[in-house]
Parts: C-alpha cells; structure tokens; sequence
C-alpha cells in the first residue's frame, strides 16, 4: 500500500508532465484500438460467413456467368439441400459516390439459404410477390432515408439502362457482423429484361449459392462439384464462403498490412514518449537516489521504483485511450459508413492495447532504470539540478 | 542582441537521451506522414501516366470500367470511321479495337493466392498508341496464334507469366513470347494477346473498348458531342487520362482519409511529446533564464532561443522521419482496386513536393509543441526565477 502511495506521488510530482503524458498515451491507445478496429471490420465478412455455405463461380474469372442449367446438375449432387443464385448488379444509385453492394438474387432459395438476413413476414411476403420488388439492410435504409414503398432507381453499368426499384423491405442483422449495407432484388426481374434487351445475355448466372447439409461434406461436394462442369466451356471453381471472401481480402492484402505496420508504429511513438517522461523524472531525482542508496536501498530497488512509476502512468493512459476508442469508432464509422459495413471494437483489440500498454510501460523505464541502477552514490550526490 | 543559434542546440545535445527519445517520436510519426504521401503519389502516377490526353476511350454508355463496357463490332467500324482518328506514318489509322477481360490467376510466392490480372486483347495500333509499354524481351504475339505477351510485373509475380512459359485459360495454353515494360503504368500490371483469338476463347462476340488518337487535339469535344448524340451508338467517349484517373476515385479517397485521420492523430501524440521536452527544458533551465534576463536578454530573445530549439527537434525528428521513408521507394505493393476488381501495382514514390510538406509538418509539429513553453520561459519574473534552484 505505502509503494502504492509512493508511486502516484512520484508519478504527479510533475502534474503538467503527467498529464500530458497520459494524454499522449490515451491518444496513441485510441489510434491503436481504431486501426486494429478498421483490420478486423476488413475481416468481418469472413467471420459472418457460414461453414455450410458455399459458392460456385467460372472458374475463369468472377466476371464470366455461368449457364443457369448448371443449378439443377448442381440441385442432384448429394449433399445439397438449397440452391440459390444471383448476378452482381453493380448499379449506381444517383451518383458513383453512393456505392454499396447490389444483386439480382432468386429471393426465395436465397432468404432460406441467409437466415441471418432478418426480415418480418409480411414485408417478406411483399417482397416475394413483387417481382420489382427490392430489400435493403438497415444501415442503408437509413442512410439514404429510404422507407418501405420507396421507388429506388439504379443506373446499370454490367447491365445497360435505368432500372427502378420498389423497396419492400428492410432487413436486420441476426448478429452484430451481419452486412447491413446490402441490397437485394429479384434474378428474374433482371433476367426478363435482358431477353428483351440483350437476348445473349440473359439465362446467365454470375454466381451459385449452395447450401450443405453438414460443414464436413463441403470438401466432396466442391470435389463433385468442379468434377461435373470439367472440360465444359464454363468450367466451374467452387469454394466454401469463408474462402470465397476470403479471396477477396486477400486480393487487397498489401493495405491491410500496412495498418498493421502502422498499428505498431503507433505503439513505438508512445515508447519514446513515455521514455522521455520517464527518463527525465530520474534524471531530476538522481539525487534522492543517491540519498536512498545511501539509506542502504539496492539498485534494483530504485529500478523497481521507476518500473512502477512507468507502469501505472500507461495504464492509467491506457484506460482513458480504451475509453477514448469507443466514440472515436462511433465517430469514424459516421464518416466512412459504407466503405467498412461492420465496425466495432472487439474485446481481442483491447486486450492487445492493454498488452502493448504493459510493453510500453516495462520498455520505457529499462534506459532510465538503468541509469538509476548504475549511479555512484558521491556522483548522484554531487550533482546539482 | 539575441542570444546565438549555438545555445539552442547545444541545449539539445546537453540532454542527449531526451533529445533523442522526443526526435524519434516526431521521426516516426514524419515517417508515417511521408509514407502514406508517397503511397498516394505512386498511385496517382500510375494512373495518370496509364492514360493519354490525346487518346480517347469509347465505352457502352454508363459503363464504369472496361471490363464492363461493351462494343458491338459494328459499333466499332462506325467509330472507326470518324474523320478524328489520327492517322499513322503507314497510313494506318491509330484506332484499336480492344477486349478487356479479368482473370485468376496465381502468384509465383505461393499456390494459395489468386489475383485479377486485366488480359487485354489488342489490334495492331494498340502499341502505336501507348508509346509507356515497351517491349524488353522477346516479340509481340502474332495475329491468329495462341501467344501473349505479360507486362513486367506479371512476369515477375505471377505463376507462368515469364517468358516462354505458358498460361492456361479459356481452354487453351497461351504462350508468353514476350514481356514488355509499361514503367509505373496500370499496363505493367496486364496481359496482352491478340483481340481476336481472345474473343474467340472467352467466346465474347463484342469488344469491350475502342480506343483511338485525336489527329487534333481540340476536336475531343465536338466528337464526343456526335457520338454520344449518335442513336446508332449507346457509347460515351472519354479522355484515356480522366479514364483512367475516374478509375482509381474510391481507392484515392479511401488512401486520403485514412492518411489524413491518421496524420491528425498521430501528430497529436508528437505534438505532446515536444511540449513535454520542451516544458521539463525550461523547468530544469530556470535559474539559467533567470540568469540570462539579468545580463540584459529581452523577453522575446529568451522566447526566440526556446523556439529555435523546439524547431531544431522537429527538424531533426523530420530528416530523420524523411530518410527512413526514402527507403519506401524500393517498395512495390500490389492491391485490388475496389472498383475493377482488378490487380494494380504501384510504387511509393518520393517527390521534392513530398519533401517539403514533410519537413513542413515536422517543423510545425515542433513549432506548435514548442510555442507554449517558450511563452512560459520569456515572462518568468527575474528575480523569481533566480531564486528557483
């Protein structure tokens, strides 16, 4: 208790020091946890994705279809309960600025295949009727203030023309990373207007959704799968879900670590920080050092003294930064709403800042520690200031 | 009088450790600044020098990118026609029908990851008409034969892409009989082959681009006028440079908040740290000032000498910050770009614009840090101030 005492007293001799030490923790803390924040949001469609889910696309590229009579060779493989399929629209609403993610899906096998996508009877029987129909996430909704019996036009780039939308309904997530930022709408209301339009195009799938009567079987049935389109002229690539985004982020690898690179500069700032604090302190005191030495303290005493002192100013700054986190991730996901669709602070990113909080305490007092270690006592007692 | 530059930074090397601790804050948090800079730098010129002014693009109307553009072949011979194309030195015209398609394929450091890579099918002016891509091995695909030729930075980073290897899609193996260099541009990042055989692969009827040199410069927007009024044609023309600078929109903006938010933060913390050096300099110096006011020193000589000293740290903080991301440069990243889907590779590029703004910023950083405990030591009161010990 008395050391306890004797360190809050050290570490506030210096009130303005200490004050903006801690600030510069707490802000480099809060920097930390949004950059870890901003990672793991990149990741979060890998953690929503189901283990009994799967995709199907040309092996070719994403950019190709495929023939949509593959979905009943595909229904006859054992092991399948669901097939579902759909075409990225990649409509733009009003202005390219506006993006978010829109597909042609066939709604039913679709709503069945995602029941983390949550929508009330009613406007799902509405939805299901219409074939203009059209459901939006939450998120979405509400960013563009749409309510249900809104008419939402698109413009098409894959797919030529204006397009309009009745919105039907708007769905929640079932848990927190669930995607809030999608829209939805009927394959055949994009099918039948290609037959008109664009005779070639229509009858093509982009993708094929696949539902798994049990995660362990998705191996042979990919295997399956691949095998039966092999040697066609739209050979196949299946994968489970969690591959298929995780191919995607993986494409966009080289911005992801380079957060993380800054994630640990950040944490290499607050070492040099808190090591000045902390070395300017004992460089004050060098002194009363020599006075404890000589009162028979050994050096590691002392070291243990500034170790701490050192500790308790970061944590102390940490927890003002783990609060800080919070409204600025608040903050920064009103910015940047529809870039990062999931973003929230996980326990694993403050226990990590806690972590690095500990290294940066223990790291700072080593140059400090170890100069109050290694001073002579008539040298500390000499010197002046 | 003032007092000389030599007392601020000999004050520096008086306390070497805490010098050093709050210049390599300021360093790291310069580092960063300069890095993300860079990065924007090296994507911007990769898009801008892709593209040409005097080129233009002709898509299908509302398409966002090439590979979702789409040219029927008739389309084609109308634009083909127009009395703007330029005409080359063997009377050819300088007009490319292009196809555009995206796909997967492999890289060379593991089996496991799989990256869009543009194949574009060209015509024969195609090169007349990009003079960035030059050919450093081998020749150009001949018409009618199965071959293809990879940008520098598909040779190197994807599985079959180097030369006389072979690449397998759409059913067929592609021979690579050449690789050409397009510098820092989108092309690099390419396959070429011959339009028509690629057409006939993919089994796509249409081609996706036409792309074409003005004889006359100014004559873009009349032609862009006609053709997109033209009811024949749903086709909108476009410089090749803004094309190609519309490209890259949501990955520059992504790059620019991010950098900036972390910019702000980061230079708070630094901020911080020069304020608390700067504070313990005048704390520990106070008899020091004390001693100075009484030889005659003003008020503002006092303030000025702290000031230079808290610049000199941001200064320090900032060559040191700017050396350490001139290393950034030997650094190639590739990354997907959000709206192509497509590979794009890009340098971290350094520019003297680049320097300055950093060395600015880390001057600033020590400026604002430093203003407050330089206020503090030029109004101690003299005879106070002597007291303290």
């Amino acid at each position: 208790m008395f050391i306890l005492k004797l360190l809050f007293k050290n570490a506030f001799r210096r009130k303005l020091r200490t004050f903006l030490t801690l600030l510069s923790i707490a802000i480099a803390i809060m920097a930390f946890g949004l950059l870890r924040t901003v990672v793991s949001a990149w990741y979060s469609g890998v953690e929503a994705s189901s283990a009994s889910r799967l995709i199907t696309r040309n092996a070719v590229s994403l950019i190709f279809p495929l023939p949509l009579a593959y979905k009943d060779r595909i229904r006859q493989v054992e092991g399948v309960t669901q097939v579902s399929y759909g075409n990225w629209f990649g409509g733009i609403y009003i202005d390219r600025k506006n993006f978010f993610p829109n597909i042609a899906v066939e709604p039913k096998t679709y709503l069945d295949l995602y029941p983390e996508l949550i929508l009330s009877p009613e406007q799902r029987q509405a939805f299901l009727r219409d074939r203009k129909g059209a459901v939006a996430g939450k998120a979405l909704a509400e960013k563009f203030k749409w309510k249900v019996g809104d008419l939402i036009p698109l413009q098409g780039t894959i797919f030529p023309g204006n397009w309009e939308f009745v919105l039907r309904g708007i769905y929640r997530g079932r848990d927190e990373n669930v995607d809030e930022t999608q829209f939805f709408f009927h394959w055949d209301y994009l099918n039948e207007t290609l037959r008109k339009t664009f005779p070639s195009r229509a009858d093509r799938v982009g993708f094929y959704m696949i539902g798994v009567d049990h995660p362990n079987n998705s191996p042979i049935v990919v295997q399956v799968i691949d095998r039966t389109f092999k040697n066609s002229l739209a050979e196949t690539l299946t994968e489970t879900e969690k591959a298929f985004t995780l191919s995607f982020i993986s494409m966009s690898e080289a911005i992801i670590v380079a957060i993380q690179i800054v994630s640990f500069v950040v944490i290499g700032i607050i070492v040099a920080v808190v090591a000045n604090t902390m070395s300017m302190a004992a460089r004050e005191r060098t002194w009363e050092y020599a006075v404890l030495k000589t009162l028979g303290f050994g050096g590691w005493h002392i070291a243990g003294l500034l170790l701490g002192e050192s500790l308790l100013i970061t944590l102390v700054g940490c927890g003002l930064g783990m609060g800080l986190t919070f409204p600025a991730a608040y903050l920064f996901r009103k910015m940047v709403p529809l870039y990062l669709p999931v973003f929230q602070v996980e326990d694993e990113t403050l226990f990590l800042g806690l972590l690095a909080s500990l290294g940066v305490g223990v790291l700072a007092s080593l140059a400090p520690a170890w100069r109050a270690i290694h001073v002579r006592i008539a040298d500390g007692l000499r010197r002046v200031g | 009088m003032g007092l000389p530059l030599s007392y601020s930074i000999r004050n520096l090397g008086a306390r070497r450790l805490t010098t050093l601790l709050t210049a390599s804050g300021m360093a790291l948090v310069v580092f960063v600044f300069t890095a993300i800079l860079m990065m924007a730098e090296g994507l911007k010129k990769t898009l801008v020098e892709t593209g040409s002014p005097d080129n233009v693009v002709v898509l299908r109307k509302g398409s966002a990118s090439e590979v979702q553009s789409g040219v029927e072949r008739i389309q084609a011979s109308i634009i083909e026609t127009q009395p703007e194309v330029a005409v080359g030195a063997g009377g050819q015209r300088l007009l490319a029908k292009e196809a555009v398609v995206l796909i997967s394929l492999p890289k060379r450091e593991n089996n496991k990851t799989v990256s869009n890579v543009v194949v574009r099918g060209i015509g024969e002016s195609s090169l007349a008409l990009r003079p960035q891509a030059k050919l450093i091995q081998g020749r150009t695909p001949r018409p009618g034969l199965p071959e293809i030729m990879a940008g520098q930075k598909i040779a190197e980073r994807f599985q079959g892409g180097g030369m006389g290897e072979t690449l397998r899609f759409g059913l067929r193996d592609w021979t690579v009989v050449g690789v050409f260099d397009a510098g820092n541009t989108g092309f690099s990042s390419e396959v070429w082959g011959d339009a028509d055989q690629l057409m006939q692969a993919f089994r796509r009827p249409v081609y996706s681009t036409v792309i074409f040199k003005l004889h006359d410069p100014s004559q873009f927007s009349p032609f862009k006028q006609r053709i997109e009024s033209d009811p024949r044609l749903n086709l909108e023309a476009k410089r090749e440079n803004r094309y190609y600078a519309e490209q890259s929109e949501v990955m520059s903006k992504f790059l620019s908040i991010l950098g900036l938010s972390l910019t702000v933060i980061f230079s708070f913390g630094a901020m911080l740290g020069a304020m608390i050096t700067m504070y313990s300099a005048v704390a520990n110096r106070t008899s020091e000032i004390g001693t100075l006011r009484a030889l005659g020193f003003q008020r503002g000589n006092i303030l000025r000498a702290f000031l230079y000293e808290s610049l000199f740290l941001g200064m320090i903080g900032g060559l040191a910050g700017l050396f350490l991301a001139s290393f950034m440069q030997l650094i190639t990243i590739s990354t997907m770009n959000f709206q192509t889907f497509s590979e794009l590779a890009f340098s971290f590029t350094l520019t003297w614009g680049i320097a300055w703004k950093a060395l600015a910023f880390s001057l600033g950083m020590g400026l604002v840090g430093g203003l407050l405990p330089s206020v503090q030591a030029s109004r101690m009161n003299i005879v106070d101030s002597l007291r303290a010990q």
